[in-house]
């Protein structure tokens, strides 16, 4: 957005003004979706032509419309789409909503002006994702594990610590093989001042920093910067992937912040609203956000996408968490309950569900135990949050001693596997482990979900044994 | 072919207003401004053309120029298509790729749909001689596609004179004359490939009785809800209910000699799994990749709106096409709501008065004349044939809430519904379709199939009374525990369970147990039965339920669907069937 402009056209000719909408009577020339510039006595704002015929153009104005005069204010014509410098000297910076430098720092010498829009990868070329993510959080890489080229978006409520598992999963991820390329852009749409304070300082204090690219709009931005985050964040995210065969995570977050500009605007226009309020091609319009996440076979880097969203009223059935879910490949669930009892991050597991994992872990992936332990954790903890139920109608007393046994699989389980530290960094052997290890208070006769010889291998008790021989 | 010439008016998104375009007729195609990009006439209001644009729109410009083909948007049919993979407008994308050498799918592509350099071994058919008469799809010749796939080149529907001129045996194009038909004094080349519009239902002979069963290798549809060939189904269901996993099975493992594979809006990485699966898979009945029987059509949810439309009417055209070749083709559209949503979004812009939730008045008709064109045929011409057409519509209902607009119109012309229910996919019960809400209304057509192979009409009730019962029950367990119940009521529980676990359930990553046979879920089934009934004696003779859900036969019959259909028949089938009356020979102390 910092391209020095020569504006083609320009007119006073407003002939109406209705919230955010300006008339104006067409002059030639007029392109559909370009950008325009509407100065103020002083200031200007900018604004998108949204419908043009012989006799007029509809402009939406990004922004408020005070002090717009028919007659007086001129509207200018950029001649282009939305578009944005883009260069590998982007790492390490910060940004806001539209690519401006906030950090002080001076303007990105472009490689390459590109709109922000993108385009539809080919499906044709297309390669389904397989290659791990490590977060180095337990519940996520043991459990709902992230592979590149996949969208896998955090639901979470307010209140809930998102920006605390956002931030850790910026400082951590990283992909196995030294020789790939890292890094992570990170959006954040809409946060408050104390958010983006805080992001600001903890990008600022990470190592990682010089790994990542930072676009950030607080709640007080403009519309269209609200709205043009995100798309901003992946132009810069696939030029570093396709350009420069980059494995690139983008965290975009309060994705309901979006998704609240989104209904804005609309309304300004008048459309037909669909589910309470949020327009009809909500759906198509986040579908171009997150379908923007994949792999090719004609390219080495990647684009992951891990998108964040406030569930409002904690309603999974909300159209924002709704519409999420029909597009991206899973979903991690952050609960209310979990949170309460102190577990960080509190993942409701049985919620959650990472679609592409079953490709991205195993032997050569991730660790040969993987896939049967993922099984016996997942099924072992249903049947204790089951007996806690029971449990709780019938008494404590009543339970066998191997249903106690299970209560006490669940509250390790909770408490060592999910559970963790912000600053802890645990790789896939310490997650795995660490499974086995709160595995090992159930009787091996209950691990139905796990073959002898696994067992032999990775059971705590045997690798005990192995050790105190070998020592 | 006219050339009527108009310049654009008004753009609005997708739609343009074009001014000049008089004597365009309705859903002709028009090439819009300087980068042509493709659109279609969907209204006319005087001088005006409202223009459906299947492309991006943005940067064109009033007064850029409209130009009016003459045709309808139509498909290219003819060898080739097998195996391809097309957008919502019928190019080719693997085509687009090498030729652009871009990753992306940019606006303004044109890339002919089916190759035309591509030489294909052709063998006329014996049957025709000059001099004859021929009539619409009287087959003249074929072209050995791939190893599954055997090409019929037919006389185009509209066509019918004597044959003048045959091409013998050898290798030609696409474009190559293979036969001159002659009437009175006009002569037609007969190509290998021919256009035909694709809101146009294809002409046939005669539409028949659904009354074979299409073995869709997935027990809960074949056996509790069986679809006939030529019917058309519904799946409805909520995100993470297993809805595309549920279609690519079927499109997989169907009994079918054609599939065609709608991804109409859906996610871009689920395109291409289904893509590599089924370059992998083999085709259990013929032992060849499934790639070889299928065509794919891939407009994802990131890419333009208004051609998912298109891609149902595409795939439904392509397969009626192999329909008149005499086979049996199933196609698979993923997902109909995101069609609908597209409709509603057009209609918006055209400023309609909207029905229900926004969409469209028209949408319920638009349904039907999707899913009417599904059916078995008697086709038209010679040699005769019968072939079909059978439609598997999802529906992705908002909130998985079946009372909205797209699924209550859908219901009203789909005659199976496969209800997917969350609630049954949390618990990992796979295919999540519900026994409760779905149903099938072929009973009465496929019963004679299914009886012959077993007493199906009297296990198929009981299992679904049972299960009914269960529902019933459950109720009650919640409040006083399963324990309070009378022998009987456990016993009805006990067998639901087996019902729902060794029947039922089917894991779709599990190798043997993704495909089963009809007489694999025959097999299962009478087990179940059998066991059924020895422990109603055994209850009957004061013999707890306890006891006999701890009978080892109960465990063999769950692993009965790890075994092929063939390793079951050879003796396991029967060894299972053995220990259940010996063990309950022993418990009864006979």
């Amino acid at each position: 957005m910092s391209r020095e402009r020569l504006f083609v056209k320009s007119t006073k000719q407003i002939f109406g003004v209705r919230g955010s909408l300006l008339f104006v009577r067409a002059i030639g020339g007029i392109r559909y979706g370009e950008l325009v510039e509407v100065s103020l006595d002083g200031t200007s704002i900018l604004g998108q032509v949204i419908d043009v015929s012989r006799e007029a153009a509809v402009v939406q104005v990004f922004g408020s419309t005070t002090g717009v005069t028919p007659g007086k204010s001129i509207v200018r014509f950029y001649g282009e789409t939305i578009k944005i410098a883009v260069s590998s000297d982007m790492l390490g910076r910060i940004f806001d909503g539209l690519a401006r430098p906030i950090d002080g720092g001076p303007q990105v010498i472009p490689e390459e002006y590109l709109d922000i829009h993108g385009s539809a990868l080919n499906p044709a070329l297309r390669v389904p994702p397989s290659e791990p993510i490590e977060t180095g959080i337990s519940v996520i890489d043991g459990l709902l594990t992230l592979v590149r080229g996949q969208k896998l978006p955090i639901f979470s409520g307010s209140g809930l610590p998102h920006n605390r598992i956002a931030m850790q999963v910026v400082r951590q991820a990283s992909v196995r093989g030294s020789e790939e390329k890292f890094v992570v852009v990170f959006g954040a749409v809409g946060v408050t001042y104390e958010e983006a304070a805080y992001f600001l300082r903890e990008l600022r204090s990470m190592g990682a920093l010089d790994r990542t690219v930072a676009f950030v709009a607080p709640a007080s931005a403009s519309t269209v910067e609200k709205l043009a985050l995100p798309r901003v964040a992946l132009t810069a995210a696939e030029f570093l992937a396709w350009n420069y065969d980059m494995h690139v995570l983008t965290i975009l977050t309060d994705m309901t912040n979006y998704a609240e500009s989104l209904r804005e605007i609309s309304a300004a226009r008048e459309e037909v609203p669909g589910r309470r309020g949020y327009p009809g091609y909500m759906y198509t319009d986040l579908a171009t956000i997150y379908e923007r996440a994949g792999r090719v076979a004609t390219r080495r880097g990647s684009m992951t996408i891990m998108p964040i969203l406030t569930m409002p009223d904690d309603d999974i059935t909300h159209p924002i968490p709704d519409l999420t879910g029909y597009i991206t490949e899973g979903q991690i669930v952050l609960s209310r309950d979990m949170w309460r009892k102190g577990i960080y991050p509190p993942v409701d597991v049985f919620l959650s569900l990472s679609r592409l994992m079953k490709e991205g872990i195993g032997e050569g992936k991730t660790r040969g135990d993987h896939r049967e332990l993922f099984a016996q954790l997942i099924s072992s903890y249903a049947e204790a949050q089951y007996l806690r139920e029971l449990s709780a109608i019938v008494g404590l007393e009543s339970l066998t001693s191997r249903d106690k046994k299970y209560l006490e699989f669940g509250d390790l389980f909770e408490r060592r596997f999910i559970n963790q530290g912000e600053r802890e960094r645990r790789t896939f052997e310490q997650t795995l482990d660490t499974g086995w290890e709160v595995l090992s208070v159930l009787p091996e006769e209950e691990l139905k979900q796990i073959s002898p010889q696994t067992l032999k291998k990775y059971h705590v008790k045997y690798r005990l044994e192995v050790r105190t021989r070998s020592g | 072919m006219s050339s009527i010439t108009g310049r654009i008016y008004r753009i609005s998104g997708p739609l343009v207003v074009a001014e000049g375009l008089s004597g365009v007729m309705m859903y002709e195609v028009v090439r819009v401004g300087e980068e042509e990009l493709i659109g279609e006439v969907i209204a006319i209001r005087g001088d005006r053309a409202y223009v459906q644009v299947y492309e991006e729109t943005s940067g064109l410009t009033v007064g850029e120029r409209v130009v009016a083909t003459g045709r309808p948007l139509s498909a290219e049919l003819g060898p080739g298509l097998i195996g391809s993979i097309y957008d919502g407008l019928q190019r080719p994308e693997k085509e687009i790729a090498s030729r652009t050498g871009s990753i992306f799918i940019r606006r303004g592509v044109n890339v002919p749909s089916l190759r035309r350099d591509v030489k294909w071994g052709y063998e006329r058919s014996r049957d025709v001689k000059p001099g004859d008469k021929v009539g619409p799809g009287d087959v003249i010749g074929f072209v050995s596609e791939t190893p599954l796939v055997s090409h019929k080149v037919m006389v185009p529907p509209e066509i019918s004179g004597y044959v003048k001129w045959l091409a013998e045996d050898g290798e030609y194009t696409i474009e190559d004359p293979v036969a001159v038909v002659a009437s009175g004094d006009k002569e037609f080349e007969v190509r290998m490939y021919q256009l035909w519009p694709i809101r146009r239902p294809r002409p046939y002979a005669e539409k028949l009785n659904p009354v074979e069963p299409l073995i869709t290798g997935i027990r809960v549809i074949d056996y509790v809800f069986p679809i006939a060939k030529g019917g058309k189904a519904a799946i409805p269901g909520g995100f993470g209910t297993g809805k595309t996993v549920a279609l690519q099975e079927i499109t997989k493992w169907s009994h079918a000699d054609i599939a065609v594979f709608v991804g109409c809006g859906e996610r871009g990485n689920e395109m291409s799994d289904a893509l590599t699966s089924f370059m992998k898979l083999m085709d259990p009945r013929r032992g060849r990749p499934m790639m070889e029987r299928s065509v794919f059509i891939a407009n994802t949810s990131n890419m333009p709106v208004a051609a998912r439309e298109t891609s149902v009417f595409l795939g439904v055209t392509i397969g009626e096409y192999f329909r008149d070749m005499g086979y049996d083709v199933v196609m698979v559209a993923d997902s109909t709501s995101r069609w609908a949503e597209a409709m509603r979004e057009i209609s918006g812009r055209m400023e309609e008065m909207p029905g229900e939730e926004g969409f469209p008045a028209y949408l319920s008709s638009r349904l039907a004349e999707f899913y009417e064109r599904a059916g078995r045929v008697r086709t038209l011409g010679r040699p005769e044939r019968y072939g079909s057409l059978t439609i598997f519509g999802a529906v992705s209902p908002p909130g998985g809430d079946f009372s909205e607009p797209v699924v209550r119109s859908t219901v009203r012309y789909v005659q199976c519904f496969y209800a997917l229910d969350y609630g049954l996919a949390t618990r990992r019960h796979f295919p999540a379709i519900n026994w409760l809400l779905s149903y099938s209304l072929y009973i009465d057509f496929v019963r004679g199939y299914w009886d012959k192979l077993t007493s199906w009409s009297e296990y198929r009730e009981t299992f679904l009374k049972i299960l009914q019962r269960e529902a019933e029950l459950s109720d009650i367990v919640r409040l006083v525990g399963p324990e309070a119940l009378p022998e009987e009521d456990k016993l009805t529980l006990e067998i639901a369970r087996m019902i729902r676990e060794d029947f039922l359930q089917q894991s779709a990553l599990n190798p043997v147990d993704a495909y089963s046979s009809p007489e694999k879920g025959v097999m299962i089934a009478e087990t179940i039965m059998e066991f059924y009934r020895m422990a109603r004696r055994a209850l009957a003779k004061g013999i707890s339920v306890a006891r006999v859900r701890e009978l080892k036969s109960r465990s063999e019959i769950a692993q009965m669907k790890y075994y092929t259909s063939k390793q079951l028949s050879e003796g396991i089938f029967k060894k299972v069937l053995d220990d259940i009356k010996s063990d309950f020979r022993e418990l009864l102390g006979e």
